[in-house]
């Protein structure tokens, strides 16, 4: 459809009627976000668009917030802006050759995603892993942790303005980097695990370097904890708000840390335990208060309980292989490949057409950092999944956010947002 | 007359600028101190041309003028903010007076002036149009939510401190500063005489410039920058120079009326000449300044911020009752103890 040049002048609104964003207000306004511009913003209800590009969204979350002042009035927030469509791309990719997108899903604790994700293919394939392995797979899971639980006590506390603490957080995430770079060969997205085992064994080097992070992480978060735990201004920015009573809570699905800080004492490690959890001594951390400094006190300790599990580990660390002996489904070594024919060919195999995984479906799901992260395979019998369904802790536990941020504060929000820890990474996938 | 003033006023100035460009760099080697970091390091040795390489980056940036901005308070606010920073210097004096031969020169820009302490309190006050200006006129829902934020605690956090300071004119019986300062080189410093005035004080100059625990009307996390979220190059140059020079200017008044100006104790009975005494002043006067700049940088990277409603809790409830005791408190002292 062409318009002459007459209609297109008379159809051109005049520009100072109509505000030169319309569109994007029209947009908003479709979904009853917005007041209209007309209308004084200091004397009625005004929205604020929050995100995608916030400092304080953690990633490209979006909040609408319809704001009475500085109080929230309702909230409605907006996922994907980061996805990028991992569960299809799963569907179109050996087994293996999904390995290295897990560790972009949750960033900040990459190598708890890629312990998930083999366990799931693991249990498709009737898998068991030798317990070195297991016990390597557990020291991971803690540090990584470690890892995040450090990374959002630091934005909480950078979002409330203590920017030191963040940076204190940081300096201890980089000794964790510098294991991970030891250990897997790479500091960030480390791709560590493998179906049936992991890349390398754990060496004596990052072992004495784990015992070293371990030692000094009592004094580190010491630090952190004389800097905001008696700290009155952080106390009262944290205390009683973002309230999510525990029943609400289980309705909205909440999993790990943000579950465990409303009060009921859900953890996959204890209730339904995975690897060697069962052998290991650690208590599961919860906190009545159901508030924003509930679930950072809840990570707070969880820190000291996954030192604790670390350090058993490494002192009971039993020796042997950390792969499955089973050349139809566990990649061969690289130097059994250069020598034998026989791992040639099922390199080639595997490589090329993946592990042929029985018919079936299955869901396997750790305690991640972040709550319950969880794989759904289902297999036609390829070496294709037909289906991948992940189970991202950060995407459910945003589902909570709208309800616990109405009636809040503009600063609380922040905090809020911070305290539920989500990685968009993972919550868009 | 007038060239005098003209020297001071270049002086003044110069240093201050300088001074203002230095406090950044200084802001970020304690930053970087206090957060276990090493800091700018670069540009120049020890980075100490940092300042330099900053103010050429700021120039040479682009100048984004919003297309919802009110053009002409969007141009005026920093000037605002900026003017009144350096207003206040007039008649801070930073050290006694200069000996000449027999011609003698006040180090203050507007000397004779006798009712300086009103001078700041009505200058610091216009300060809150620059930012409340930006913030409205950025025709950005951030930086109204900032310049609001702004006008209010302000306002809340003159009273308290135009509360602090009138211990210290019950104590001296003057506005003007240079009796101020010959009062407590006679006596005691005020911060001995009036603790409670200066706690007052020194809390309410944080929230005068807008710092943290009291920098609301920016909250990098929540509002993204507040007032000067939509300000770029060197119109956000000027609220920034304005934002240390606003705590520059604060350390100084601080110092004139609560730690005796360029005045340190037994200092005159070491029967020095007139012109080593008033250079023992002026460096005295500036070391006292540093000091306080250093416990503004310090606090900054030690404490978190409040909320809104925490602020005017603390404001109202807690620091105005204060004050008002603390004038009490004061006049007593003057009555039972001084006189």
């Amino acid at each position: 459809m062409s318009f002459t040049e007459e209609e297109v002048i008379l159809d051109r609104p005049a520009f100072q009627e109509v505000p030169p964003r319309q569109k994007i207000l029209d947009a908003l306004m479709s979904k009853d976000t917005t007041v209209s511009l007309d209308e004084d913003a200091l004397e009625h209800e005004m929205v604020l668009n929050m995100g995608p590009q916030h400092p304080a969204t953690h990633g490209v979350l979006r909040v609408l917030l319809r704001l009475d002042g500085e109080t929230v009035i309702n909230a409605e927030c907006e996922l994907g802006y980061l996805h990028r469509g991992y569960e299809k791309l799963a569907e179109n990719m050996t087994y293996h050759e999904f390995i290295p997108h897990t560790d972009r899903l949750d960033y900040i604790s990459p190598v708890a995603n890629n312990i998930a994700y083999v366990m799931a293919v693991e249990k498709l394939l009737k898998l068991e892993i030798p317990r070195r392995a297991q016990y390597i797979r557990v020291i991971c899971a803690e540090l990584a942790r470690i890892s995040s639980h450090l990374m959002a006590m630091g934005a909480l506390a950078m979002d409330v303005g203590a920017l030191t603490v963040f940076v204190w957080a940081l300096r201890e995430r980089e000794k964790l980097y510098d294991i991970f770079d030891v250990v897997t060969g790479v500091r960030f997205t480390v791709s560590y695990m493998r179906i049936g085992g992991m890349a390398q064994d754990l060496e004596e080097q990052g072992i004495k370097m784990i015992r070293a992070f371990l030692d000094g992480l009592p004094e580190a978060i010491g630090e952190i904890a004389a800097m905001l735990h008696k700290n009155r201004i952080f106390i009262e920015r944290t205390a009683s708000i973002g309230i999510m009573p525990p029943d609400e809570a289980l309705d909205m699905g909440w999993t790990g840390p943000n579950l465990r800080g409303s009060g009921i004492p859900a953890d996959l490690r204890r209730d339904n335990p995975y690897l060697v959890y069962n052998e290991l001594d650690f208590d599961v951390i919860t906190r009545q208060e159901c508030d924003v400094l509930a679930r950072y006190m809840v990570r707070f300790e969880e820190i000291k309980q996954s030192a604790k599990i670390v350090r058993q580990c490494i002192d009971n660390l039993p020796n042997g292989d950390v792969w499955a002996h089973d050349a139809k489904k566990v990649l061969p070594r690289k130097g059994e490949i250069y020598s034998n024919m026989e791992e040639l060919i099922n390199d080639f195999m595997l490589v090329n057409f993946g592990q042929a995984a029985p018919l079936g479906e299955v869901y396997s799901g750790i305690e991640a950092a972040k709550g319950e992260l969880g794989w759904y395979l289902i297999s036609n019998g390829t070496g294709f999944p037909w289906r991948s369904k992940i189970r991202s802790p950060s995407f459910v536990n945003l589902q909570g956010l709208a309800r616990i941020l109405e009636g809040s504060m503009i600063s609380d929000i922040v905090a809020i947002i911070g305290s539920i820890d989500p990685i968009m990474g993972e919550a868009d996938k | 007359m007038v060239i005098e003033a003209l020297i001071k006023i270049a002086i003044v100035l110069f240093v201050v600028l300088t001074g203002v460009s230095y406090t950044v760099l200084v802001e970020r080697w304690v930053c970087a101190w206090v957060q276990d970091r090493i800091g700018p390091n670069r540009v120049g040795p020890l980075g100490l041309f940092q300042p330099l390489a900053d103010v050429l980056k700021l120039l040479l940036k682009e100048d984004i003028e919003p297309l919802m901005a009110q053009k002409w308070f969007h141009w005026v606010a920093p000037v605002i903010s900026i003017a009144v920073a350096f207003s206040v210097l007039a008649i801070v004096p930073f050290g006694h007076v200069l000996m000449l031969g027999n011609h003698a020169i006040p180090l203050t820009i507007a000397s004779g002036i006798n009712i300086g302490v009103l001078y700041i309190v009505a200058l610091t006050s216009l300060g809150v149009y620059g930012i409340t200006l930006a913030g409205w006129s950025s025709g950005s829902k951030y930086s109204l939510l900032g310049g609001l934020r702004s006008s209010a605690q302000m306002i809340s956090y003159e009273l308290t401190l135009g509360l602090g300071l009138l211990s210290v004119i019950m104590l001296s019986g003057s506005l003007d500063l240079n009796t101020i300062i010959n009062s407590q080189a006679q006596g005691l410093w005020n911060v001995v005489r009036a603790p409670l005035g200066f706690l007052l004080f020194f809390v309410s100059s944080f929230a005068e410039t807008n710092r943290q625990p009291f920098d609301l009307p920016e909250a990098e996390p929540e509002l993204v920058g507040g007032y000067h979220t939509e300000y770029s190059s060197m119109k956000f140059a000027l609220f920034f120079l304005a934002e240390y020079a606003n705590i520059i200017t604060a350390s100084a008044v601080m110092t004139v009326l609560f730690f005796g100006g360029w005045h340190l104790p037994f200092v005159d009975q070491l029967g020095l000449s007139s012109l080593a005494m008033t250079i023992i002043g002026v460096l005295a006067f500036a070391l006292k300044v540093i000091g306080l700049l250093f416990v503004f940088i310090w606090v900054r990277w030690t404490v978190p911020r409040f909320r809104y409603d925490q602020l005017m809790n603390l404001g109202w409830k807690v620091l105005l009752p204060l004050g008002i005791l603390n004038i009490i408190l004061t006049a007593f002292e003057k009555i039972y103890l001084i006189a």
